[in-house]
């Protein structure tokens, strides 16, 4: 049951985003966060998602895909839209019932919690659909590496990640079959109430536990044997290049930053907001 | 009543493109008390056929009745399940608790046994599996030796009383001495406890020993399905598929093929010394 989980949604195409340097697409996805939390205007905003998608095309990635990764917000994004359209009180007052009151402030407030939201989680996920797990772990090192000067682990950080991204489907497996094994001595793990069903997730999580520690050591003494001492002096299969696209990449995203901040600065179209959602609601004509 | 196979299919990920057809259309009776070989090679799908028995895993299509309970219905699947004993592979997917004894007793806890009937059915399991009570008993299972576990393993199926004991691979991994101690366990709880047995194996010779039905899966399918005689006698057949026949058909047929007088149905090694005797005799009086 646990086998159709999938994880690590790399999605395996060859184009230009996929090519690009791990360190740089942390470094983009960065940017893109800073730049997604200093728009505070609709129409720059657009211009935002418009550039979302244009990386998304150039990733062959199905916009399908971007979409699946927002979906377990279903629930989150009504929520916080409802909860910003009613708790917040600036601007003026487009309408009122009861306890109720709407305002300019909260609409606008609530539309860009929601498309902030989809925006960071969009971006993310195209980072994890572009980037296998070991090369973003490994992008991840590099540039961390600084803090090895202050004798951070970083090093000894990124291949525990590697390590366990690496186990997690064998982990689920493994449950799987724990499972089966202790069903078919008649554990019953779906009746009973709280306790009983914690209580009886022991038989499962032992073994779980068990193994996982044997194959730790397992894994240890085989990294041992093929001379594994930690990140000193390790050379790579795959050096991390940085080519010309990925200067290309970093010039466009900070062309895209400088822009937003010059049009927040120099063109402030607030009062057109304000008065596009009167028009929309019908009301303070 | 017998183990009723129907016209069983099983396709994992149904629908998507990763679909894959373990089993078609399988159709096999299992009766009280028969010894049944399966065999086949590595994805054939004798671990997907098995699961099955007890209700561990649905088939897409088909069902499997035992002793009239019908395995897809999830009310009956309960008592299907309490008559078929499922052994694992390894025993590492079972053992949890803290002593042999309080392992051994988890199958019949679960069928809600009085204490009495778990102490009797312990010790009794103990015995037939080989491990002397006053030594083991209380031992953790984590601190056995790996031919230990399988023997705990099997014996917290056993003291479940299974009407139908199902085996998967439960000589891998042992050595000789370790092989013939477990099949002759296995002969043993059949004639004290009078059950079927349904053994998975890679091995012809194990199931050679002693099946009186075999059945060969290939790709999914029922290859041939026959007593070992009519089996076993298809050396050529079973060879192209990857699979060894028993080490006396082997040896026959290539004494057959030198020209000596050899007939056919031979695949145990007791059958073929008594037929080279005879020769041997007869050539000399």
């Amino acid at each position: 049951m646990f086998k159709d989980i999938t994880l690590g949604q790399y999605f395996p195409v060859d184009s230009p985003v996929h090519r690009l340097d791990p360190r740089t697409k942390i470094i983009l996805l960065i940017m893109y966060i800073v730049m997604v939390f200093i728009v505070k205007d609709l129409w720059v905003f657009a211009l935002v998602i418009g550039f979302m998608l244009f990386m998304t095309a150039m990733s062959r990635v199905p916009l399908s895909y971007v979409i699946k990764a927002i979906k377990p917000m279903k629930w989150l994004l009504p929520i916080m839209f409802l909860l910003n359209l009613f708790m917040v009180r600036t601007g003026t007052e487009l309408f009122s019932w009861k306890f109720i009151t709407i305002t300019t402030g909260g609409v606008r407030q609530a539309l860009f919690i929601v498309l902030r939201l989809v925006a960071l989680v969009s971006g993310a996920s195209l980072l994890t659909l572009t980037t296998t797990p070991v090369s973003l772990t490994e992008g991840l090192e590099r540039l961390l590496s600084p803090l090895k000067i202050v004798r951070f682990p970083v090093h000894e950080l990124a291949m525990m990640m590697t390590i366990a991204l690496r186990f997690i489907p064998t982990l689920l497996e493994e449950a799987d079959k724990i499972m089966k094994a202790q069903l078919a001595r008649g554990a019953d793990l779906e009746n009973g109430n709280i306790f009983k069903r914690a209580k009886a997730m022991l038989p499962i999580l032992i073994p779980l536990f068990v193994n996982s520690f044997r194959r730790a050591d397992e894994l240890a003494l085989a990294m041992e044997s093929r001379c594994y001492h930690g990140g000193e002096g390790r050379t790579r299969l795959r050096v991390l290049k940085f080519s010309r696209g990925d200067l290309a990449a970093l010039l466009i995203m900070a062309a895209m930053l400088t822009a937003v901040i010059l049009l927040q600065r120099f063109l402030p179209f607030d009062h057109q907001i304000a008065a596009f959602v009167k028009g929309l609601l019908g009301v303070g004509k | 009543m017998p183990i009723v196979i129907e016209k069983l299919t099983h396709t994992y990920q149904n629908g998507s493109v990763n679909a894959f057809t373990a089993l078609k259309d399988i159709s096999l009776t299992i009766s009280d008390g028969e010894f049944v070989g399966l065999i086949g090679h590595t994805g054939s799908g004798k671990s997907t056929l098995i699961q099955m028995l007890n209700g561990l895993m649905q088939p897409t299509e088909g069902r499997v009745t035992v002793d009239g309970f019908d395995m897809n219905d999830k009310k009956q699947r309960a008592k299907g399940r309490a008559l078929v004993g499922m052994v694992f592979q390894y025993p590492d997917h079972q053992l949890f608790d803290e002593t042999v004894y309080k392992d051994i007793s988890f199958g019949p806890k679960n069928m809600k046994l009085n204490e009495e009937e778990i102490d009797k059915r312990v010790r009794e399991a103990m015995r037939l599996v080989g491990l002397d009570f006053d030594e083991f008993a209380e031992k953790s299972p984590f601190e056995l030796s790996g031919g230990e576990k399988r023997r705990t393993a099997l014996a917290g199926i056993i003291a479940m009383y299974p009407k139908y004991l199902v085996l998967d691979e439960p000589m891998a991994g042992l050595d000789p001495a370790g092989r013939r101690a477990v099949l002759e366990m296995i002969d043993d709880f059949r004639r004290q406890l009078g059950c079927a047995v349904i053994m998975v194996s890679h091995s012809m010779d194990d199931i050679a020993r002693s099946a009186e039905k075999v059945v060969v899966l290939r790709k999914g399918e029922i290859f041939r399905c026959g007593t070992p005689q009519e089996i076993f006698s298809l050396s050529d057949e079973l060879r192209e598929m990857g699979l060894e026949p028993p080490f006396a058909a082997r040896m026959a047929g290539e004494l057959r093929r030198r020209g000596m007088d050899l007939p056919k149905d031979i695949y145990t090694n007791e059958a073929l010394v008594k037929a080279l005797a005879e020769i041997k005799g007869g050539a000399h009086v």
